[in-house]
C-alpha cells in the first residue's frame, strides 16, 4: 500500500488552458490527474447541447483535452478523474474511447451516472433561493445532484485509466482516489474533512499558483505566461503537501494558498460537501520550502443526510450594446449617450442597465474619485422574455452612430440566452449510482 | 495620505448565487489584529452599502491570520442571471480594498 498518494490538478474550469496538464503529466510523477472542469451552470447549458444533438452534451473541450493528454497518460501511467462528462458521460466515455483506438492506445474508461435527476423533478419543489416552486422561474432544463466519493470509488476499484463523471462536488475528485488508495473510511468524518480541505485547495488549478492573484505592486508574480498547475503529495494521516512542476511560471506560498483557502466558503465552520462537513478553522497553514505549502489539521462532521441539487431552468434573454467616446467632453457626451438610451428604451425593459466602461461599471461610481477618464465605453443591458425583444437594445445602441452624440464608435451588440440556476435538497438514498465501463 | 485596506492586505472575491464572499488577509501576520480592528462589520458593511444589500457575517480565522466576510444579496440577484458586466463579482475583491483605515 502506498505511503503518499500525488493529485494533480491541471483543469480548474472548463474553459482552462490545456499545457499545464500535459506539463503535471510529463514531469509531475503523478500518480492521479484532476481535471475539474463544471461551473455551477455549465451542465444546463451542456443539456441544452444534447438536446440538439444527443451524442454531445459533455465538455467542449474535452476532445482537445483528452487528444493532447491520452498518449502520456498511457506513457506515465496516471489515471484521471474529471467531470467532463457534463450532461452527458456516456457520450463522453464513447468519445475518449474512439480518440483512443484513433491513436492506437488501449484503455479503459469507466463512467459515473446517476447524477441526472431531472426525471424525478415535479416542479413543485421549493428552490432554496426563492422560497418558491421550481417551475415558477421558469421552464426547468436540468437537475444535477451534486455526487461524492462513495459514487466514484467503484469506478477507481474497477482499475479504468479514465474515470468520466458528471456533476460531483468539485473536492470529491481528489477525496476518492485518496479513500481508495489509503483504505479510510467514508464514516471516518476527521479524515474525510482534511480530505475536502485539501481537495478544496487544488480544485482551481491555478488559483492557488498565482492565477488571480497577481498584482504588480503587491504581489508581483514571475513566469505568468507559463503559470504551473499545482500538484499535492497527501500522507495517509491526512498531512499535505502542494507544490508545483520545477521550471514552471507562477508561485505557490502562504498567501497564495490562504486565499484560495477561502475562496467561495460561506461558513469556514461548516463546508458543506457530499462527503463531510468540513471544518476550516483549525487548519495551519506552512511554507516547508519555494512553492511549496504544508497543510495540516482540518477536521469534519458526519456527512449530510440530503444532496444538493442544482435546477436549470430558461432565464430569457440578455441584450446588450456597447460604444465608445474619447477625448475632450468624452464623459459628457457617454452620459448624453445613456440619457437617449433612456428615453428610447423607455418602458420597453423593467431594468436599464447603463454602465460607463472605465468609469463604473463593475464597482459603484462612489468608489472612483472624480473619474475623467480619457476614453469611456458606455454599456446598455437588459431582460426580456424573447431573443427579438433583448436585440432592440443592441439595435438602439447601434442608432448611436448616426442618431447620438459625437464621435461615437466600435459598437458591438450581444444577445444571450440565460440558464438560471436553482438550488434544491433531495434525499441521499434518493439518488441511485452506476459505473459502467467502456474500452478501447 | 491616507492608509486603505490595500496597503496592509489582499483579498479574493468568491460567489455562491447571490452572495459574495471576501477574504481580507495582511501581508504581514502582525496585522492581523488591527484588521480585526478596523475591518469591522459595520465599517465593511458602510463601505460597501451600493454593492451588498443584505446582511455582511465576519469570520475571524486566526489559525490562518486571515477575515472572511460573507455577503448576503450582493450579486444583483444571483450569478447565473445578473446582466451586470462582472456577474461573480471578482472584481470586488478590490472595492473591498479601497476602504480607508
Amino acid at each position: 500500500m502506498k505511503q503518499v498518494v500525488r493529485i494533480g490538478c491541471g483543469a480548474g474550469f472548463s474553459g482552462d488552458r490545456l499545457e499545464p496538464a500535459a506539463i503535471l503529466v510529463e514531469g509531475g510523477k503523478l500518480d492521479y490527474l484532476v481535471l475539474e472542469c463544471l461551473a455551477e451552470r455549465t451542465i444546463a447549458l451542456a443539456q441544452k447541447r444534447m438536446a440538439a444533438d444527443p451524442t454531445k452534451g459533455y465538455d467542449p473541450l474535452l476532445e482537445r483535452r483528452m487528444e493532447l493528454l491520452l498518449p502520456l497518460l498511457k506513457k506515465h501511467s496516471v489515471r484521471v478523474l474529471t467531470n467532463m462528462g457534463a450532461a452527458n458521460p456516456l457520450a463522453a466515455a464513447d468519445k475518449v474511447v474512439e480518440i483512443a483506438q484513433r491513436l492506437h492506445l488501449s484503455i479503459k474508461v469507466a463512467v459515473v451516472t446517476g447524477d441526472d435527476v431531472l426525471a424525478t423533478i415535479t416542479g413543485f419543489e421549493k428552490a432554496m433561493e426563492t422560497v418558491k416552486p421550481l417551475s415558477q422561474s421558469g421552464l426547468i432544463i436540468s437537475a444535477n445532484a451534486y455526487l461524492g466519493a462513495d459514487a466514484i470509488l467503484p469506478a477507481l476499484q474497477s482499475g479504468a485509466d479514465i474515470i468520466i463523471t458528471g456533476r460531483v462536488a468539485d473536492p470529491s475528485l481528489v477525496v476518492a482516489p485518496l479513500v481508495h488508495e489509503f483504505g479510510w473510511s467514508l464514516e471516518d468524518a476527521d479524515i474525510i474533512g482534511k480530505a475536502t480541505v485539501v481537495g478544496h485547495l487544488m480544485e482551481c488549478a491555478g488559483q492557488i499558483t498565482g492565477g488571480y492573484f497577481a498584482d504588480p505592486l503587491k504581489k508581483p508574480v514571475d513566469g505568468m505566461a507559463n503559470l504551473g498547475h499545482p500538484f499535492v503529495d497527501v500522507y495517509r494521516d491526512g498531512r499535505a503537501v502542494i507544490s508545483k512542476v520545477e521550471g514552471t511560471g507562477g508561485v505557490i506560498n502562504l498567501a497564495t494558498a490562504k486565499e484560495q483557502l477561502l475562496y467561495e466558503v460561506t461558513n469556514p465552520y461548516e463546508y458543506i460537501t457530499p462527503d463531510v462537513v468540513a471544518d476550516f478553522t483549525t487548519i495551519t497553514l506552512q511554507q516547508v520550502a519555494a512553492n511549496s505549502v504544508a497543510v495540516e489539521g482540518g477536521s469534519g462532521k458526519q456527512k449530510p443526510a440530503t444532496l444538493k441539487v442544482s435546477v436549470g431552468y430558461k432565464a430569457g434573454f440578455i441584450g446588450e450594446g456597447e460604444i465608445s467616446y474619447a477625448g475632450q467632453q468624452a464623459l459628457g457626451r457617454v452620459k448624453l449617450a445613456g440619457a437617449i438610451l433612456q428615453q428610447r428604451l423607455q418602458g420597453l425593459f423593467q431594468d436599464l442597465r447603463i454602465d460607463f466602461i472605465g468609469c463604473s461599471s463593475v464597482h459603484p461610481a462612489s468608489l472612483g474619485q472624480s473619474c475623467q477618464p480619457y476614453e469611456i465605453r458606455l454599456r446598455v443591458a437588459g431582460k426580456s422574455l424573447s431573443a427579438d425583444g433583448a436585440a432592440l437594445i443592441g439595435e438602439e445602441v447601434e442608432a448611436l452612430y448616426t442618431n447620438g452624440p459625437a464621435g461615437g464608435g466600435g459598437v458591438r451588440k450581444y444577445i444571450t440566452d440565460v440558464v438560471g440556476v436553482l438550488s434544491i435538497l433531495i434525499d441521499r438514498t434518493k439518488v441511485n449510482c452506476t459505473t459502467i465501463i467502456k474500452e478501447a | 495620505m491616507k492608509q486603505k485596506l490595500y496597503d496592509i492586505a489582499h483579498s479574493r472575491a468568491g460567489d455562491k448565487g447571490n452572495t459574495l464572499t471576501l477574504s481580507l488577509i495582511p501581508y504581514d501576520e502582525k496585522d492581523y489584529e488591527r484588521l480585526c480592528q478596523v475591518a469591522t462589520t459595520e465599517r465593511v458593511k458602510a463601505h460597501l452599502n451600493e454593492i451588498v444589500l443584505g446582511e455582511i457575517t465576519r469570520y475571524e480565522l486566526p489559525n490562518i491570520a486571515s477575515l472572511l466576510f460573507v455577503c448576503e444579496q450582493a450579486l444583483a440577484g444571483g450569478v447565473t442571471t445578473s446582466f451586470s458586466m462582472d456577474p461573480h463579482g471578482k472584481t470586488l475583491s478590490y472595492a473591498l480594498l479601497e476602504m480607508e483605515i
